[in-house]
């Protein structure tokens, strides 16, 4: 039997593991993808919730729908100033991305 | 006129804006704008006089317009005027004297580069010191009163170019804000306990007042003004300095009005000093010893303005001891006649500078035979200081002798007995050394007669030197004293033994000049021999610069150092370290900015992190 339990701790690892990739991944196409890994994690756990907590109503469902939505234009969005830092600066590790410190 | 009466001070303000702004180009339209001016201040004065007498106006009865000037909670300031015979005596005084200086200025100054300058200072000053006088309460005056002090540092120091002079005027300057600040804090004393600035309302409220350990304080603090500003015993020391102006601003300034302005405060806040015996006692022991004092410096002196100086010195220290001793009326009636009399003595001064170049008296010298004019007006002013009835300076030496003889201190009376000797004295070695005898400089130019427009000047003053002292003549009914008075007005008595040793001392005074200088049947240099602490003290002023000076060098400038040491050190110290702690702070802190995204996030992270930890605890309060 799966329980919520279950659903929980798969969405805790794959968190962690998107966490860890985007604080310790060097390039910045890379730590994208572990953000994209980040909020998949957060949907499972949404529907989860929903799922065996309030099975009549849809407010997870909707709620991961939404994340996917807005995690679509954040990937466009940031793949573009990616891009747009790389032909500027031809590199994409942002180790070396500190203009902003003084 | 009496409405008008506000345009006394204005008329001489526009003549200085005119001059200043406008005519000053030209030299005698200058000249002409700033005589006009004052000659108006006079027949306005003069009109007011009338309506004064007419009006009945008395002392107890002032008239009085004011305007609001500034209100604020707790503050009413006000611009007014007040007029009483005081008042107009005053101004009668100034305006004279003034237009007879302005005139006699024409000549004087005619070939200075700087004419239209100093007609504007001299009109400014007027203006000051008119204000001065018509003031009807403390702040106003105040106000004035530190006007006077700054147009009289532009006179004294005219001739800026002079290192002399530019020292004189700060010495002038310095000595006078040292003084206006006793009298600054006098008023507001005054103000904070009464709660007004107003001359008549103070006056209603000193009266009922009992608190007399209050009073003395607010009287001293207030007297101290005057000690500043008509130069008396410890801070004269800028009147003999601020000769080094033009000799017709010494006149005007030092002799006739400004240094007058102290005296004229003393008898306006009266009932302030007289609520107070022991006020009293020291405004009457600091003048007699100043008179005293300085009629012993004016015996040595060389420099024929420095003479000139002691003696207004100490004819200033005659009438604050007249206050002293208490007879206000007795100290107006010899500021009056004291005016006319010194200021034709400044002028006939000037004329004889003028004539020769040389003020040292030593060097003078015959000048009886080419100055006809001067010399009989210079005499006729120095008969009149030296107390020989039936000028002016007798009858008002004779009130303050009288004064100070029925007040009871003995002690005083002889002191100014011993001071008119002494005046006697030194007036007359100044004349004969001057104008009579031969000629002891060197150079072989003839001094000549000066022009009529400065001659003129000497005699209508000689003329009033004469006369004015007969409005207060003890036989009169309806003199001076009927006019300005404290309380009520008392006829002076004739005490004729009083009469007849103030004359003698006089004549004794005159005598000995005549057989020291004139017929030399007594060396003067012998005298000087016999007593040579005596002359050497004299002749270095009592030593007072040199002691102020030691004074200042030793402990103002190292008290001085010791608070700039405070302030660098300590107070900017604590500044700079705050500053300086910010500074370092920010400079660690920067580097918690590395610029390196991922750092960013994890300390994000473990933010949240620990903010769940936080909410989640019950132990650390959060959610149960």
């Amino acid at each position: 039997m799966i329980t919520l339990t279950h659903y929980l701790i798969l969405s805790a690892i794959l968190f962690c593991i998107g966490l860890f990739g985007a604080l310790s991944k060097k390039n910045a196409v890379a730590i994208l993808l572990c953000i994209e890994l980040m909020l998949n994690a957060v949907n499972i756990n949404l529907v989860a919730f929903s799922r065996y907590l309030t099975p009549a109503e849809f407010d997870g469902h909707v709620f991961a729908i939404f994340i996917i939505v807005v995690a679509a234009a954040e990937v466009a969005l940031a793949l573009a100033i990616i891009i747009a830092i790389f032909r500027q600066r031809n590199t994409s590790v942002v180790a070396n991305l500190h203009w902003l410190k003084w | 006129m009496i409405e008008i009466v506000w345009l006394i001070p204005f008329l001489p303000l526009i003549a200085f804006v005119l001059i200043t702004f406008l005519v000053g180009k030209n030299r005698m339209v200058s000249a002409l704008t700033a005589i006009l001016a004052m000659a108006g201040s006079l027949i306005i004065s003069v009109g007011l006089a009338v309506q004064v007498m007419s009006f009945g106006i008395t002392m107890e009865h002032p008239r009085e317009f004011a305007i609001k000037w500034l209100q604020l909670p707790g503050l009413y300031l006000e611009m007014g005027v007040l007029i009483d015979p005081l008042t107009v005596i005053m101004l009668l005084v100034v305006t004279l004297i003034s237009l007879l200086v302005f005139i006699y200025s024409v000549g004087y100054m005619a070939h200075d580069p700087g004419f239209s300058r100093y007609f504007s200072y001299l009109a400014l000053f007027t203006f000051s010191m008119l204000g001065l006088v018509i003031a009807n309460n403390y702040f106003q005056m105040f106000v004035f009163w530190e006007l006077v002090g700054l147009s009289s540092y532009l006179l004294i120091g005219f001739w800026y170019q002079k290192n002399s002079a530019s020292a004189a005027n700060k010495k002038a300057f310095i000595t006078n804000r040292v003084a206006d600040f006793g009298f600054l804090l006098g008023i507001i004393i005054l103000f904070l306990y009464f709660g007004t600035f107003n001359c008549g309302q103070l006056a209603g409220a000193i009266g009922a007042s009992a608190d007399l350990n209050f009073l003395t304080l607010a009287g001293v603090l207030v007297f101290i003004g005057p000690v500043g500003k008509s130069g008396q015993f410890p801070l004269h020391v800028w009147l003999p300095d601020a000769m080094e102006g033009p000799t017709p601003v010494s006149a005007l300034i030092h002799a006739a009005t400004m240094v007058a302005a102290g005296v004229y405060l003393i008898a306006r806040g009266y009932i302030l000093f007289a609520s107070s015996a022991e006020t009293l006692q020291i405004i009457a022991v600091i003048g007699g010893w100043t008179a005293f004092f300085a009629a012993s410096i004016a015996l040595v002196q060389q420099d024929m303005k420095r003479i000139l100086a002691y003696s207004t010195l100490s004819q200033l220290g005659y009438m604050v001891m007249a206050m002293g001793v208490g007879s206000m009326t007795a100290g107006m009636f010899h500021l009056t006649t004291h005016a006319f009399f010194k200021a034709l003595l400044f002028l006939g001064a000037g004329s004889a500078i003028h004539a020769l170049h040389e003020q040292n008296i030593m060097k003078m010298g015959g000048l009886y035979k080419h100055m006809k004019i001067t010399t009989y007006t210079m005499l006729i002013a120095a008969l009149a200081i030296a107390g020989v009835p039936p000028l002016a300076g007798f009858w008002s030496k004779d009130e303050i002798l009288t004064a100070a003889f029925t007040h009871g201190n003995y002690n005083l009376f002889i002191l100014a007995l011993v001071t008119a000797f002494m005046t006697a004295f030194y007036m007359f070695r100044m004349v004969f050394l001057a104008f009579y005898g031969e000629r002891r400089g060197e150079g072989s130019h003839i001094p000549h007669e000066s022009p009529l427009i400065m001659t003129i000047p000497l005699m209508i003053l000689a003329f009033f030197s004469i006369v004015s002292g007969f409005i207060g003549l003890p036989f009169l009914e309806n003199g001076f004293s009927t006019w300005v008075y404290f309380h009520e007005p008392h006829h002076t008595v004739v005490n004729w033994g009083i009469m007849l040793s103030s004359v003698g001392v006089g004549l004794l005074g005159i005598y000995l000049a005549w057989l020291m200088y004139y017929q030399k049947s007594i060396s003067a240099a012998k005298v000087a021999q016999t007593f040579p602490g005596i002359y050497k003290l004299l002749y270095n002023k009592y030593y007072i610069d040199e002691i102020y000076s030691w004074l200042f060098e030793h402990i103002v400038l190292k008290l001085a150092a010791a608070f700039n040491w405070t302030d660098r050190h300590l107070v900017d110290g604590m500044a700079h370290a705050i500053a300086d702690g910010t500074r370092l702070i920010g400079r660690k802190l920067r580097l918690a900015q590395t610029g390196n995204l991922q750092t960013y996030a994890l300390v994000l992270f473990a933010a949240v992190v620990l903010l769940i930890l936080l909410a989640g605890s019950p132990v650390l309060g959060g959610v149960r």
